[in-house]
């Protein structure tokens, strides 16, 4: 299982291994990492999962929806080039070692 | 306010999971004990009949936390335990088991349940709901076996379970008693493409027709069909009762605070004691997005997360009355249907996108004003009409419908005064 890392907004890291084909907002949360919400459980509706991606590492993700790009605008922390909303993120074996950085806010 | 030692929350739903993960987030560090009459950790209700259901979910991914996350968070989880009692008196809950709780703050977050079948034979092997976990599993069983299945409402529940059924190839039969599908909370337009979007997937629907009895009974006791009120027959070896809730008031009732349909809450989510806040599918608050500005008792994640959120910044010292707009999503097979807002009841509705096309949404209008926006896969649209609706924007019919209008400039720009 790859090796997702998690930056808190403080700098402190969490590693987790998250199953091929389960989104990081799922392994995340499954494993009880702070700093993502996912109030709509992944339904893409209520960006409280929007996560910071390391920038040289955009290109592993899959593409934007339109629908994902959208709800970027309405976030609680600031949209950035590389933010995410990490439930449209589903990990394949190229992420292991992706680093994706929290929010200080999901709310 | 004095910032309580211990908060005690009923229910242990999205509701109550919330408002106790939230009271951490707001560092409050007082005790905060819940208490739940279903097993286990904390779910979420919404893939029960969706990805659960098609066995794309399984019990671990639906579990809202692990748990560890309760563990960190001194969140003290007193599962498969009934609250029986509230004495506001002693500030304190009688569970089922005879035990006292104590407690400075109470929330109660207790749900609704499913209104049962008025009708001889509802009783019948055959017969189900979908409410919990629980019924999940069996139903997500019976289904392995069942060739026909009649669903009684068309409501979201079981237009999402027709779906699901329908695509395994179940023959589904809808019986509902008005004239068309989740009538109670759609504009005509877009039940219409609902209504056609399932039919050609193969669901029947039977509407203006109230079921009278569950047929069966005979063989081991098990269902065989519904009989309607003119006496027709339709067979199903399963039968879905979909046909809404009923709130978890009965506890608020027998300690005297003021329930009506749901325990009612001021816009702090206060009950008519200051000591007890009620949140969720149990609760009717004043909501200004609402016809008359409500009251109303909202069933949805968004309202059960948000009210939880604004009764755990109280309670940590930041009071704020409740007002986040509503929204709320429906699977039904390839179509994902998204509100915003109270788009019913609505005197005007505008149609922006191609329905033909699957892809539009129905601006729904109230006294001039916009009261809400159905979407099916217009997501941009859903966005946007949250944010017009948050920020009071003008926005008028002929607009809406325009698709050179740019609803997004419009979306940013408050209501002039
Ligand atoms: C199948 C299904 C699909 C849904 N799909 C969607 C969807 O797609 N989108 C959406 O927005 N919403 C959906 N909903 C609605 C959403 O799940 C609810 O609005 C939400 O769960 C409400 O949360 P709550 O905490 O208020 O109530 P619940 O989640 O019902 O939690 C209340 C809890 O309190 C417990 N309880 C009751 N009485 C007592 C007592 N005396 N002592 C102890 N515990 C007690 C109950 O057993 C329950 O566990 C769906 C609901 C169902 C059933
Ligand atoms: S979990 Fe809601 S948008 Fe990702």
């Amino acid at each position: 299982m790859p090796n997702i890392v998690f930056v808190h907004p403080d700098g402190a890291r969490e590693e987790l291994e998250i199953a091929e084909g389960t989104s990081v907002m799922q392994g995340a949360t499954a494993q009880g990492i702070d700093g993502i919400v996912a109030e709509c459980g992944g339904n893409c509706m209520c960006a409280t999962c929007h996560v910071y991606i390391e920038p040289s590492q955009l290109a592993l993700l899959p593409a934007m929806s339109e629908e994902e790009d959208a709800l970027l605008d309405g976030t609680a922390s600031e949209r950035r080039p590389n933010s995410r909303l990490s439930c449209q993120i589903a990990v394949t074996p190229a992420m292991g070692g992706l680093v994706v950085n929290l929010p200080e806010r999901q709310v | 306010m004095n910032r309580p030692g211990t908060v005690l929350v009923l229910g242990t739903g999205q509701a109550g999971f919330q408002v106790a993960a939230s009271l951490r987030e707001e560092k409050f560090d007082g005790r905060v004990v819940l208490v739940g009459d279903e097993p286990g950790l904390p779910y979420q209700r919404p893939p029960l009949s969706k990805a659960y259901l098609t066995g794309k979910a399984d019990a671990d991914a639906v579990r809202l936390r692990p748990d560890r996350f309760f563990a960190e968070h001194r969140l003290e989880l007193r599962a498969g335990e009934r609250a029986a009692r509230i004495d506001r008196a002693g500030r304190r809950v009688v569970l089922a088991s005879g035990e006292a709780l104590p407690y400075d703050h109470l929330v109660l977050a207790l749900g609704a349940r499913n209104r049962a079948l008025p009708v001889p034979g509802a009783e019948l092997d055959g017969v189900v709901q979908l409410r919990t976990l629980g019924d999940a599993e069996g139903l997500r069983r019976r289904l392995e076996t069942t060739r026909e299945a009649v669903v009684v409402g068309a409501g979201f529940i079981g237009l999402e379970f027709a779906a699901v059924a329908a695509a395994r190839g179940v023959a589904v039969t809808v019986v509902e008693a008005a004239d068309r599908p989740m009538a109670r909370s759609l504009s005509v337009a877009m039940s219409a493409f609902f209504r056609g979007a399932h039919e050609r997937q193969g669901v029947r629907f039977v509407f203006g027709a109230s079921v009278v009895r569950v047929l069966g009974g005979d063989g081991g006791g098990r269902a065989t069909g519904v009989e309607t009120a003119d006496g027709r027959r339709f067979p199903g070896d399963l039968v879905l009762v979909g046909i809404g809730v009923v709130p978890n008031a009965e506890l608020a009732a027998d300690a005297g605070l003021a329930v009506a349909d749901g325990i009612v809450v001021d816009e702090r989510l206060e009950t008519s004691d200051p000591a007890i806040s009620a949140i969720g599918d149990c609760a009717r608050h004043p909501c200004r997005f609402a016809a008359g500005a409500g009251p109303v008792r909202i069933e949805s994640v968004q309202n059960a997360v948000d009210q939880a959120r604004c009764v755990a910044a109280r309670l940590a010292g930041r009071t704020a009355p409740y007002g986040a707009v509503p929204w709320f999503w429906s699977d039904q097979g390839a179509s994902k249907l998204q509100i915003a807002g109270m788009a019913a009841p609505h005197d005007r509705a505008v149609v922006r996108g191609d329905p033909a096309g699957g892809a539009f949404s129905v601006f729904c209008f109230r006294e001039g004003g916009l009261a809400g926006v159905e979407s099916v896969n217009r997501p941009l649209d859903h966005v946007l009409a949250r944010k017009l609706l948050a920020n009071g924007a003008d926005l008028a019919p002929e607009q809406a419908a325009d698709p050179g209008f740019d609803l997004k400039a419009r979306a940013g720009t408050p209501r002039a005064a």
